[in-house]
């Protein structure tokens, strides 16, 4: 009589979707330790779910203190890159068994900002370097009634780093971002190669000029790892090495 | 921060029964990035020097491929290999002018392009300014010595020195 409620018990683990997974967070409160400390939380979750998910069920059933950024949750917004397993990733783009769910699946702020609370860092230095490019158009003469046409060449040029979500996830990957906080970083290089091959654009000459700086491009050591961490797919390191390149060629 | 946050047992792990250290009114010491970019970080006004020192890199690095390989390929490798080399070799390489001014070309190329090897690395490693300004003193004083040393050896040897 028992072995059928046994087997249907069975049964039902084997179709649930469900798998346990250790999330290690690093928690940092300032109103309890100026330490940073390794919290393990042991959840239930589908592994076709994402991290940001987890993220969500520990906050909302297992601990309310542990804080993040997330906003749109779709990776369109760059609120939670997070480092995710050791790399730089958005929690909301990176699937839990995409990511080896038979090991603790290791959560920390992104490195070289600092830390405000558990996995929320302080990014007004990412955000001044990003100001620092004047990442907006700059025109002269009187604005046209109609739309600045552009080519589709002229498009394409500048196409792939239009697609920055400015997460911060190339920059605080950067070993020399790492170090000082003083170079600019990759997105803003990115940002300013945007507007630098935009055709429409005047201030090209201006922006090369901010980034031929001590802390500009010149501080770019070509690791890859910003190419590595970026979640939109830009090839931010070659981006990069076009600014360069343009310092030279307008030079000689 | 406040001087009343120096912690003597930084325990990272709160205690729920006694006191805790910080609250919210008193909260923990954050940890500064070391130079922060803020609005008021000084722009700095250097020219293109940072490019210069970039192509420079690039440039004497294939140059100084040929010129080392060479230079390694002569002295350890052909005609015997590394015991042939003796004062008399050296003399009488340092005859002809080609050689003097492989020597000298790949003397100044090798010290000016390790030194700023160098200088990126202590750009890179040193975090206060007072060791990085000893660090590069340091430096700088080493390669002009040795670059001087050795152009005043390649340009003033004479053979039948006793």
């Amino acid at each position: 009589m028992a072995t059928p409620v046994l087997d249907k018990v069975e049964a039902e683990s084997a179709a649930s979707p469900y798998i346990t997974v250790t999330f290690r967070i690093r928690r940092f409160n300032p109103e309890v330790s100026d330490e940073a400390q390794w919290q393990d939380f042991q959840i239930d979750i589908d592994p076709k779910e994402r991290v940001l998910d987890g993220l969500h069920k520990i906050k909302w059933e297992l601990d309310g203190s542990l804080t993040f950024r997330r906003s749109c949750a779709h990776g369109i917004c760059g609120s939670d890159a997070m480092r995710i397993n050791g790399r730089n990733r958005l929690a909301c783009k990176t699937l839990i068994k995409d990511i080896n769910p038979d090991k603790p699946i290791t959560v920390e702020p992104i490195k070289g900002l600092t830390v405000q609370k558990d996995l929320i860092v302080d990014m007004e230095p990412f955000f001044q370097a990003y100001r620092d490019v004047m990442p907006f158009l700059v025109t002269s003469g009187n604005e046209p009634t109609r739309e600045r046409l552009q080519s589709a060449e002229d498009r394409e040029r500048f196409d792939d780093t239009t697609k920055c979500i400015l997460c911060a996830a190339c920059t605080s990957s950067c070993p020399v971002f790492w170090n000082d906080g003083q170079y600019f970083g990759p997105a803003a290089i990115v940002n300013a190669h945007r507007f630098i091959f935009d055709s429409r654009d005047e201030a090209a000459e201006q922006r090369l000029e901010i980034l031929n700086d001590k802390d500009g491009v010149w501080r770019c050591r070509t690791t890859f790892n910003c190419t590595d961490a970026c979640p939109r797919g830009i090839e931010v390191t070659k981006a990069i090495q076009e600014v360069k390149r343009a310092l030279i060629t307008r030079r000689f | 921060m406040s001087t009343n946050n120096t912690v003597t047992d930084s325990s990272a792990i709160s205690d729920v029964e006694g006191e805790s250290l910080y609250d919210a009114d008193f909260p923990a010491p954050l940890i500064e990035a070391p130079r922060k970019r803020t609005g008021k970080t000084p722009k700095s006004t250097r020219g293109n020097f940072e490019m210069a020192a970039w192509l420079f890199m690039r440039l004497s690095g294939v140059v100084l491929v040929v010129l080392v390989i060479g230079h390694l390929i002569i002295q350890l490798v052909l005609d015997g290999g590394v015991s042939k080399i003796g004062f008399a070799f050296v003399a009488g390489r340092w005859a002809s002018p080609f050689w003097q001014v492989w020597d000298l070309l790949m003397l100044w190329l090798a010290m000016l392009h390790g030194g700023n090897g160098l200088r990126t690395v202590i750009n890179d490693y040193a975090e206060r300014a007072t060791t990085r300004l000893w660090l590069k003193g340091l430096l700088y004083t080493a390669t002009v010595f040795t670059i001087l040393l050795g152009s005043l050896v390649i340009f003033t040897f004479d053979p039948n020195i006793r």
